[in-house]
């Protein structure tokens, strides 16, 4: 089948998702009022408070959601054939993120701007927060680790990756100092920087480097995950203005220049999808399609963390209250389009189908981004005429950036926890800026070394972070929920995808766990329990939640 | 055109780290703040000379940075806001 079929496809299940189903909820179900004050124009500030354009919020809001993950999912979830993914990516996409966004945005601007967190508590409860806490604090954990293997990966398979990707930290400080320093005019800046950027994914592919196999007696994967580390904690004590700011403003117009390129792309070359559309012979190892598709792609279909943005910062930015659906529904049809250009990537980007097993008859999980940027750039130099390694240099660079920044917040965002744990329980050495970073790197190596980040594993991980992101969704669809019962409105279009969400992600841990047993990985075995227990923690807490909201709307 | 351009990449720019920018900011303020007001809360300050010209001018930041720093009132005799 020719790619553009399911491209057409997919765009037109996403236009009627945002024309019908959202309007629907906008009108029926959320009963947005564009009378209503928000956070924004209520608590104004300047500072965390602005009312903004819809169009820049949800550009803010799309590219801080859009990272390494929609990419890295569906590249390892095609292995079971296109078809499961893309069905998962465009009806999770409308039926599950859409609401799942747009209705975290929507709470959380009903409650003062409360972050999902806050409003666990004060919508449901104390004992649903701390579930809440448990959860997020397994992700963070995960996260850095997860994209810390997958840039260490991509470094070895794409070698040219390398030049551009630390260039970019260089171009990011000029940026910002020239910008908070110099007042130079931020129009000029961004065309010389995002022109230095391109300049060096040439440079990289003129010059790729590698490191010794073994140094240390650490393999060239271990080697960069330790290196990787060693940026992520001191860019995590660097002042905002002059690394993570700049570098999110470049990755967010690198993220549009890319996506434009690749659908271009596909459109002129209508490549043709090499892969079946069910793959009757998976690799050996592969766990079964159902459960494990829906946690292997989370992002790009329903994931928890849009719900921490969209109730972290957008819903203290939003001008008024009817631009919650463009803002929440669309930044996730955003990142469904993303999931969407993976998909066709990583299966229509190969000349013959023996070419496109090599990449899936492995074991599993396959590396979701060396196949993106493998088929992405075939594409590429079939449709607009870019050199095949130039493309995939860019296009590697693109996903390493996603992963990279996600990690530099992830590692900071983590220090300020330990932070915070230091001042509750009072251990002064812990609220010390470079003790608590090197806590924070140090377990998050841990963790990637335990998960196989040595060479050996490879993503291995990658599953349990998907259902850890997708217990998150569930949390939030929970917090939704209540607050609609409370409100006495129809809740059966956040609970059929939260009932979803647990009926999955409970047997994939299963599976897992079966799987980490057999393998003799028993530092996996202890995290699979862990996130298993926070999963019927979600699911006991849902139950008597609902209940007893039930009780209160009736009695009140 | 390019002014339209320039002022949505500035926003594209600024929005979402308004809050941390602000931050980090005060921050380097309130230490700021320290350095000037430091002789009158007993520590030794070697430029005394300039930075007690500079009080008057921060005067209007004083509350909110005493305030900031845990302290219910002003800490200063003879230099009262509230």
């Amino acid at each position: 089948m020719n790619a553009i079929v399911l491209l057409v496809i997919g765009f037109l299940a996403f236009s009627l998702g945002y024309a019908f189903y959202s309007k629907f909820l906008a009108g029926q179900i959320f009963k947005l009022d564009p009378d209503f004050e928000t956070p924004a124009h209520e608590f104004e500030d300047g500072v965390d408070y602005v009312p903004t354009r819809k169009i820049i919020l949800w550009g803010h809001h799309f590219a801080a959601v859009a990272g390494a993950a929609p990419i890295v999912g569906p590249g390892i979830a095609v292995v079971w054939g296109w078809l499961p993914a893309f069905l998962w990516v465009t009806l999770g996409t409308v039926f599950f993120a859409g609401i799942h966004d747009f209705g975290a945005l929507w709470a959380s601007v009903r409650n003062r701007g409360l972050s999902v967190g806050a409003l666990t508590e004060s919508i449901v409860g104390k004992r649903a927060r701390a579930v809440f806490m448990i959860v997020i604090f397994l992700l963070l954990l995960m996260v850095n680790a997860v994209f810390a293997i997958i840039i260490a990966g991509e470094h070895i398979a794409v070698p040219s990756s390398v030049i551009p990707t630390w260039a970019v930290i260089a171009v990011a400080m000029a940026v910002g100092y020239l910008i908070y320093k110099k007042g130079m005019s931020l129009l000029w800046v961004t065309v010389i920087g995002v022109s230095v950027l391109y300049g060096a994914i040439w440079l990289g592919d003129v010059y790729p480097l590698s490191l010794p196999e073994t140094m240390f007696g650490l393999g060239a994967p271990a080697q960069w995950v330790v290196i990787l580390f060693v940026y992520a904690g001191i860019a995590s004590v660097l002042p905002v203005w002059l690394l993570l700011q700049p570098r999110d403003y470049i990755n967010g117009i690198q993220l549009f220049i890319g996506l434009a390129l690749l659908y271009a792309a596909v459109i002129l070359a209508a490549p043709t999808i090499i892969a079946p559309a069910i793959n009757t012979n998976p690799p050996a190892n592969a766990p079964p399609l159902v459960p494990l598709l829906f946690v292997t792609i989370a992002c790009g279909a329903i994931s928890g963390f849009h719900g921490l943005v969209a109730s972290g910062t957008t819903s203290k930015q939003l001008d008024k209250e009817p631009d919650a659906r463009q803002v929440g529904y669309l930044g996730s049809v955003g990142e469904g389009t993303l999931a969407l250009a993976a998909i066709i990537a990583c299966t229509a980007g190969f000349a013959t189908l023996p070419e496109w097993e090599s990449y899936y008859s492995g074991s599993f999980p396959a590396d979701g981004l060396t196949v993106w940027a493998r088929g992405g750039a075939n594409i590429m130099e079939q449709g607009i005429g870019l050199p095949a390694g130039l493309a995939e240099t860019l296009l590697a660079v693109m996903g390493i950036l996603f992963a990279a920044t996600t990690m530099d917040a992830g590692v900071r965002l983590q220090r300020f926890i330990i932070q915070e744990f230091g001042n509750i329980y009072q251990i002064p050495a812990l609220t010390g800026r470079w003790v608590s970073t090197l806590v924070a790197v140090g377990t998050c190596l841990l963790l990637a070394f335990g998960a196989g980040g040595g060479g050996s594993g490879g993503l291995i991980i990658w599953p349990l972070f998907g259902t850890t992101n997708q217990l998150l969704a569930g949390l939030t669809l929970m917090v939704i929920t209540v607050y609609l019962i409370k409100l006495k409105r129809p809740i059966i279009y956040t609970v059929i995808p939260l009932t979803f969400l647990l009926a999955m992600t409970v047997p994939a841990l299963l599976i897992q766990l079966a799987g980490f047993y057999r393998g003799g990985q028993y530092f996996l075995v202890g995290l699979d329990l862990l996130i298993l227990g926070a999963s019927i923690l979600v699911a006991l807490e849902a139950v008597s939640a609902f209940g007893r909201a039930r009780k209160e709307a009736a009695g009140g | 055109m390019l002014a339209g351009l320039a002022d949505f990449l500035r926003e594209f720019y600024a929005a979402p780290f308004r809050g941390a920018v602000a931050r980090a900011k005060r921050q380097e303020d309130d230490l700021f703040m320290l350095l000037v007001f430091s002789e009158m809360v007993g520590v030794p300050n070697p430029a005394s000379y300039f930075t007690l010209e500079l009080q008057p001018l921060l005067y209007e930041d004083f509350h909110e940075w005493h305030k900031r720093m845990g302290m219910e009132h002003s800490p200063l005799e003879g230099f009262h806001c509230c």
